[in-house]
């Protein structure tokens, strides 16, 4: 392998890390702060992508359908955390992996129902239309350099609100001890909620960002669900350092294992799982 | 005393389904009862030892394909062969996956579990010669001393006796000392331990054993068919056998099996009436957690 198209894996490796990264922080928020483990984390992304497509086939504008998709998958988030998550905040594990899995088929049926089985595109927005040359043979699209800096900007606010807000020190309280913040007389409901939704939203937007370079079509949230059910593991539950680290190994991983071991790409992801699992088991932040 | 009748009257009634000769119903009911058998296993990690799984359809995949790589490779068709091959193959895999998973607790474990199915379902879609998403053929299906189990009424008695070896044997397990370890370790695990169990080793053994016959259950499925295909993988697969261990009620054994026969009508009516069954059965299965969390056991109970 040159060296340039090694640099082009890592450059690929790391942007795709950082648009797990938004969706894996999500789940890992949620699940430390509300325990709730939640399925249906994977279909936020998935309808994400899908209100891309459609928003940006009607506007002709990613621009525009992140601008409104975003608040709509919010929106979202926040009915479904009042009508089907809030019921779960006392129950086993069990039932919340049940309860969410029945999103999951709900959320794939809603797709199917109103967008087809169909693979779609989506057109990268014209100004981004085109390539930054590395080295003589390869060369990187402007749309993925795009990507990585919006989701280390994404990155950056997320931390800046969880470090310096009241909103952030909630969270961060919840996380160690919601029975407590509850005590102290914080409306934790209320906390949960806006979490909840923060997360959908996030999720969504990594689907708008990834639509145009990874197509969009039935199933897509699977995949991301569990790649970021490995993320969280790698790094351990609750910690966003943990997610962003684990969630660039993954990137890293998979991007080479599709380059080395064709055919087998999918097992290197979840052989670094199992070595994690074997020398840390509580994940690397935990 | 009346549940041991109904439950006896109803392993008669699958019996006299046997007899049919019914091409369809001969199948149908096969597949439900293999359902049965993958349910009840599964109700030996969740309703028994407290372990959420999501691994079950790797194990039952994974023998699925070994049957089909002995047959179309090897040409083995002796099931005296091609069974304790299988079987041991899903062991194996549960005692490696199991191992792995069982060092990580609680939520961990459900996560891990199906990070390692999905790893399985993608390495038989893209591995070169395994027919990729279309699946392979067994070329030949287990036959031995002139029974041959491509007949639907053959490999029917056989799921049938499978059946009830399987209850009968889920049964005696559970409630011998081990049977109560587990259940032990389900209401208190830290207790357990102190009180000088090796809590993980038992785990580790219920797991091993659940894989094993849930592998019993991917044999089973492929010699019904004739056929099988990397979606028996899929994490749909393993969420909706734990779907139906908590349809049925988790912890009670008939329940689950109960489920499966359930959920196999419902599955295959569903299909008649609407192209979006799956929205029912996901409808379905969030009534079930916040309507019906004993499942059906629980109200057959009150």
């Amino acid at each position: 392998m040159s060296f340039s198209l090694f640099a082009l894996q890592v450059l690929n490796g790391v942007e795709q890390g950082l648009l797990l990264f938004l969706v894996a922080s999500g789940l890992t928020l949620v699940f430390g702060v509300l325990g709730v483990l939640n399925f249906a984390h994977g279909s936020f992304y998935m309808l994400g992508a899908y209100l891309a497509y459609w928003i940006a086939a009607r506007t002709g504008s990613l621009l525009a359908a992140v601008l409104i998709g975003v608040p709509v998958m919010a929106l979202l988030g926040l009915v479904v955390e009042r009508l089907a998550i809030a019921r779960l905040y006392k129950r086993d594990h069990l039932s919340q992996v049940l309860l969410t899995y029945g999103l999951v088929l709900l959320f794939n049926e809603l797709q199917r129902a109103l967008f087809g089985n169909d693979v779609h595109g989506v057109d990268t927005p014209t100004v981004l239309a085109f390539r930054i040359p590395l080295g003589s043979a390869q060369e990187w699209p402007a749309y993925r350099v795009f990507t990585a800096v919006a989701c280390i900007l994404v990155a950056a606010a997320m931390r800046q609100v969880i470090l310096r807000t009241r909103f952030g020190m909630r969270v961060r309280a919840g996380a160690s001890n919601a029975e407590m913040v509850e005590a102290l007389g914080i409306d934790v409901r209320k906390l949960f909620s806006v979490l909840f939704s923060a997360g959908t939203a996030l999720a969504a937007l990594a689907g708008m960002l990834a639509a145009p370079l990874t197509t969009v079509y039935p199933g897509m949230g699977e995949g991301v669900l569990v790649l970021s059910f490995v993320v969280v593991v790698i790094g351990g539950i609750g910690s966003i350092k943990g997610a962003f680290l684990g969630a660039l190994l993954v990137g890293l991983s998979d991007t080479f294992g599709k380059v080395l071991l064709p055919g087998f790409s999918s097992a290197v992801v979840y052989a670094v799982m199992a070595a994690v699992l074997l020398l840390r088991p509580r994940g690397l932040a935990g | 005393m009346i549940a041991r009748i109904l439950l006896v009257a109803g392993a008669l009634a699958l019996l006299a389904v046997g007899f049919s000769g019914d091409r369809f119903w001969l199948q149908f009911m096969g597949k439900a009862m293999i359902g049965c058998i993958f349910a009840m296993s599964l109700d030996l990690l969740v309703g028994y030892t407290g372990l959420v799984s999501l691994a079950h359809a790797a194990f039952f995949g994974l023998a699925a394909y070994l049957l089909a790589g002995l047959s179309n490779a090897a040409g083995f068709v002796n099931p005296l062969a091609t069974l304790p091959i299988c079987l041991a193959g899903a062991a194996a895999a549960a005692l490696v996956i199991g191992w792995l998973s069982l060092r990580a607790a609680g939520v961990y474990f459900i996560m891990v579990t199906l990070a390692f199915t999905q790893m399985f379902y993608y390495l038989f879609n893209d591995a070169p010669g395994l027919g990729g998403s279309d699946g392979l053929y067994v070329q030949e299906r287990p036959r031995f001393l002139g029974l041959d189990f491509s007949e639907r009424t053959t490999a029917y008695f056989a799921i049938w006796i499978a059946l009830v070896i399987v209850y009968l044997l889920l049964l005696r397990m559970l409630r011998a000392p081990f049977g109560h370890v587990l259940v032990g370790i389900r209401a208190n695990e830290q207790r357990m331990r102190s009180l000088g169990y090796p809590t993980r080793r038992y785990k580790l053994t219920a797991f091993v054993i659940a894989g094993t016959l849930a592998g019993l259950c991917g044999y089973l499925d492929a010699t019904l068919y004739g056929f099988v295909n990397p979606a028996q993988f899929s994490w749909r697969q393993s969420g909706l056998v734990l779907m139906t261990v908590l349809l049925g009620g988790k912890g009670t054994l008939y329940g689950p099996a109960l489920g499966a026969l359930l959920l196999t009508f419902v599955e295959h009516y569903g299909e008649r009436v609407t192209e979006h069954w799956n929205a029912l059965i996901g409808a379905l299965v969030i009534a079930v957690v916040l309507f019906l969390p004993r499942g059906l056991a629980g109200l057959l109970r009150d």
